[in-house]
């Protein structure tokens, strides 16, 4: 998929070298581990989750350029294993966390194989089809307790530790997982293998030229980014103690679109931004008598005519123009 | 009786006919997708809020109008129709372009507005409509006791399907759309109006969506969530069919509806995913799918 | 001396001052969770906030000092949504109590919540025996009616009445297992036999395909293990398709008056059912019930009866108490008996079932109905000890196991 080329598409590129940019990171940082402080440290770990999501997505249709629309099997699918490994084996939760995410490697790579085949739409519609096949799976298999979901699920004690009961030490818990993924995602992007990735996306039949197998390079970006959404995944079941059908379906597929459209697609930034917004959005409007999905889909159809670069890249624009 | 890999024959026959119901649903409702694909390039993703659009008018022509069943028949799927034709020379025109996921991502966003919004207002238990007097009760075939209404349910969707492929493949204005989709330029050189054509053609696939929630509306009762539950079957039958194959979406359509009542006699728990596993294996074998063509 | 003994008067007064002042911020608030735009809308939904602030309104408003406020929320019949606006709601919004929560998977995953934290849980809504046997809490209270009722009321009733052989369709979650589950148990005890089952997804709009497995099997009775919706939605259905013409009866093991009336009196007439509340019972249910009318424009169902019933006993045990405390609620809630127009002599065991009465009903032939909601017939009545499991044999671990 053809995202703007004229935007940069990394964090604002620093007018003086590194150290504003390291500047902005130590700022963002100090705000995320005082705010459980401030706000309720449950809605907080939910956007930390979703931003992770988001950002794991971003990575194969920002800089791969494929839009999957089966991100939920990857997402619903390894809270439903992180939910089991703990409740019913027992796992601690880094354990736990490591099993689902296994899963969704594991399912990246069958899903991947079967859509790498295809490109654009055909791709779309095909991981689409096989996410709701997971769901179907789901709905019917024992473990997963179909519409009841796997409720009850301990958080356990971190390395057989730290009690992640206490919201604070969850949170922070949370908080690392967050930045760990969001920095192997920076590490990726910024690497020859993402550059690889930025040329497929730009010119594919050119990148075969040169030599480059793109179907591997492709397959590679479907398997990391199904993981981290594994992981986002596994971090949510803890979080909330719960696995359930509603992260398997399509709607959440759509919801990370939206998350990831909203900030910016091909921008670092921006899916974290995204999730931010929506999660905080739903949050706000579940309490009035608004419907919820009549204003998302408003925000995607305003989105999709007017608003293709999202928050982050329009921003990046008006920034970028002004430092010229 | 002869009993079939230990399954009494009633039970296979009466799954197979409602497999074929089921299946006559899902090949009306590919033709529309598939009609949208191959001349528009655009994944109607709120082809399952058409279809309940189309349930919805019918009950509110005859809520507020008093509009019968047969007059419906005809009246909303023109209303649907109309809406169709509204979004696309508004919104969708705008896309063409652009990357067609855009389009996809558009009628997303509509798709949740259109259910969002009914879902509001009306609930989700299901507004009730009556099956028409001319088509109460039913037939006792011996092995099932089959209801009239579905029986015509078959008949209809047959014949708007195969309507649909004849006008398509075999008339000259077919000819022109099935012309307008592989050069557009060249075709509207020739004089022809190319534009109105694609409205032309996206309304009639959403129509062809409405028609549907008509028929469906007697017996799925109306509510605003019966598009969601079918819009992904449908979608994995145009895959598998492939994506422009007019004649790929009916025989898929119909076919799979089959395999899901196969199914669902032999092994249950496996009628929800068989259609998609069929459609991965198909993927793996043939990616262009059954009748598809590679584009 | 003098300035000692006052400050000491001043101090004693204070003390007993901040003592009344127990109910936590001053406010006491009511969550009523259900399902307010989806298949058990209209049998709980808004109503239940009715009924809750009928109760409220008998006690002008103010109870034990403080204010009384009912809040709602939608849980969509979503185990995750009902689980994380419970906790929202007693971390952030302080809440007291939560009542009502149809669906027995959303009712589970808050009674863990309401458990953990400490919170009074008073559910009218859902039917799974677990919420009172293995996933019981102190401060939960199971109030109107739960599966083995259904059971021992219906299944007894047409087990008795010779229809030995039995297919289930089930909804596929905890309150349809639980159904299931129940009614077979009441089924073989009575030496009955079940010939199959099958689930369906809850909330489905097509059950063709399980009514004809259902008429495949060649039982006597076809069990609907599930609610709401699903339910007539099925019934109508097997109309469609001449079940009862083919000689199979139906059995909806647990019917609602919403159901009998979105169904009509011609498709319904002679449809058993267990019921813990008809309006149309005395002449106190029948006063209680035109108020109810006058504010939502249908006759309650025993859900959102029992909600008022379950709110009122609450806010009396709060007045007794002095305070919101849970624990010391429950206390008071389980030592007091429960009188009022839903139940006599109400009895609150230890793993919090409440006992009473059950009914038997009969829907009425249109011919016998002198007007809309004018429904059942009451055959009989199931007294609370027949209707309801003993805690004892519930496996409620709050509950000492029987001596043997």
């Amino acid at each position: 998929m053809a995202v703007n080329t004229d935007v940069a598409d990394v964090v604002v590129r620093p007018a003086t070298g590194l150290s504003n940019r390291n500047l902005w990171f130590a700022l963002g940082l100090l705000l995320a581990v005082a705010a459980p402080f401030q706000f309720y440290p449950v809605f907080l770990m939910k956007v930390l989750c979703f931003a992770l999501f988001a950002c794991a997505f971003n990575l194969l249709i920002g800089f791969a350029g494929l839009l999957s629309f089966g991100h939920a099997a990857f997402f619903g699918g390894s809270a439903y294993v992180t939910a089991h490994a703990a409740k019913v084996w027992g796992l601690t939760p880094e354990l736990a966390i490591l099993a689902g995410m296994l899963f969704a490697a594991v399912l990246g790579l069958l899903f991947g194989a079967i859509a790498i085949r295809r490109q654009g739409i055909y791709f779309a519609m095909i991981t689409l089809a096989l996410s709701q096949m997971v769901f179907f799976m789901a709905l019917q298999m024992k473990f997963t307790g179909g519409e009841d979901g796997i409720q009850a699920v301990p958080r356990g004690h971190l390395f057989g530790l730290i009690d992640l009961a206490d919201p604070l030490a969850m949170y922070y818990t949370v908080l690392a997982i967050f930045v760990g993924g969001f920095a192997l995602i920076w590490r990726t992007v910024h690497s020859p293998f993402g550059q690889v990735l930025k040329a497929i996306r730009e010119n594919e039949p050119r990148a075969v030229s040169l030599g480059y197998r793109t179907e591997r390079y492709k397959l590679l970006a479907f398997v990391l980014s199904a993981t981290l959404a594994g992981l986002a995944g596994s971090t949510k079941a803890l979080v909330f103690q719960l696995a359930s059908l509603t992260d398997v379906t399509w709607q959440m597929s759509g919801e990370v679109v939206l998350m990831t459209l909203l900030g910016g697609m091909g921008t670092l930034l921006g899916p974290v931004v995204g999730a931010a917004l929506v999660v905080t959005l739903q949050n706000y409007l579940a309490a009035t008598n608004l419907p919820v999905t009549v204003v998302i889909g408003a925000i995607f159809v305003v989105c999709v005519l007017l608003f293709r670069r999202g928050i982050v890249g329009e921003a990046q624009r008006v920034l970028g123009k002004a430092a010229r | 009786m002869f009993e079939l890999l230990g399954v009494a024959p009633q039970v296979l026959f009466g799954q197979l006919l409602l497999g074929l119901i089921n299946g006559s649903f899902y090949a009306l409702l590919s033709l529309g997708l598939a009609v949208i694909f191959g001349m528009l390039n655009v994944i109607n993703f709120a082809h399952g809020a058409q279809y309940m659009l189309g349930a919805f008018a019918a009950w509110m022509l005859m809520q507020w109008a008093g509009v019968n069943y047969w007059l419906a028949l005809f009246l909303a799927p023109t209303v649907v129709g109309l809406v169709g034709v509204v979004l696309e020379k508004t919104l969708l025109s705008r896309l063409y372009k652009l990357d067609h996921l855009y389009g996809l991502l558009l009628t997303f966003g509509l798709a949740l507005m259109l259910e969002g919004g009914f879902r509001h207002q009306f609930g989700v238990s299901g507004m009730p409509y009556p099956i028409p007097d001319a088509l109460k009760g039913g037939q006792n075939l011996g092995f099932m006791f089959m209801p009239n209404y579905r029986g015509w349910v078959v008949v209809a969707s047959l014949t708007v399907c195969l309507g649909t492929w004849y006008a398509i493949e075999r008339t000259q204005l077919g000819a022109y759309l099935r012309a307008a989709t592989e050069n557009p330029v060249l075709v509207q050189a020739f004089g022809i109006n190319v534009p109105i054509m694609i409205t032309a053609t996206y309304g009639f696939g959403v129509a062809l969506a409405g028609l549907a929630g008509v028929l469906a509306a007697p017996i799925y009762q109306v509510n605003p969530l019966m598009g969601s539950n079918l819009i992904i079957i449908v979608f994995a039958v145009v895959v598998i069919g492939g994506m422009g194959s007019i004649l790929g979406a009916i025989v898929t359509g119909l076919g799979l509806g089959l395999l899901e009542g196969l199914t669902k006699v032999f092994y249950p728990e496996a009628s929800n995913i068989v259609i998609f596993v069929v459609m991965a294996i198909v993927l793996l074998i043939k990616p262009a799918g059954l009748f598809g063509r590679e584009r | 001396m003098r300035t000692l003994l006052l400050t000491g008067a001043a101090f004693a007064a204070l003390v007993s001052g901040s003592a009344s002042a127990q109910v936590s911020d001053n406010v006491i608030k009511i969550g009523v969770l259900n399902d307010r735009s989806g298949i058990y809308a209209d049998i709980a939904g808004e109503g239940s906030a009715v009924a809750a602030r009928m109760a409220v309104e008998e006690f002008g408003g103010k109870v034990a000092g403080a204010t009384v406020e009912v809040i709602t929320g939608d849980h969509q019949n979503k185990a995750d949504i009902a689980a994380n606006l419970a906790r929202q709601w007693i971390d952030t919004d302080k809440v007291d109590v939560i009542a009502d929560v149809p669906n027995s998977a959303a009712a589970l995953a808050v009674q863990g919540i309401t458990k953990d934290k400490k919170r009074i849980f008073l559910m009218s809504g859902p039917g799974s025996t677990d919420l009172t046997g293995k996933s019981c809490s102190p401060t939960g209270f199971h109030w109107t009616y739960d599966n083995h009722a259904m059971a021992a009321g219906t299944g007894r009733a047409l087990v008795e009445q010779g229809k030995k052989s039995w297919y289930f369709i089930t909804a596929d979650y905890a309150f349809g297992h639980s159904l299931e589950a129940e009614t077979t148990a009441m089924v073989k005890q009575l030496n009955g036999t079940v010939k199959g089952a099958v689930r369906h997804p809850l909330g489905t709009a097509d059950f063709s395909s399980y009514l004809l497995q259902a008429q495949g099997s060649g039982a006597q009775v076809i069990g609907l293990a599930n609610a709401g919706g699903d339910t007539t939605n099925a019934v109508k259905q097997a109309a469609e398709f001449g079940i009862t013409q083919g000689g199979q009866d139906l059995a909806g093991l647990l019917l609602f008056i919403n159901d009998v009336h979105a169904l009509g009196l011609s498709t319904a007439q002679g449809l058993l059912l267990t019921t813990g509340f008809y309006w149309d019972m005395n002449d106190e249910t029948r006063a209680w019930a035109k108020k109810f009318e006058e504010k939502v424009g249908r006759k309650p169902s025993m859900i959102q009866a029992g909600v008022y019933s379950s709110v009122r006993h609450y806010l009396q045990a709060v007045q007794a108490a002095g305070t919101d405390d849970a624990e010391k609620v429950a206390a008071k809630m389980r030592a007091t008996p429960v009188n009022d127009m839903l139940m006599k002599n109400g009895k609150i065991a230890e793993n919090g079932r409440v006992f009473h009465d059950m009914y038997l009903a009969q829907v009425k032939k249109p011919a016998e109905s002198k007007g809309a909601w004018d429904y059942y017939k009451i055959v009989s009545t199931m007294p609370a000890a027949q209707a309801f499991l003993d805690p004892k044999n519930s496996g409620c671990p709050l509950v000492k196991l029987a001596q043997n």
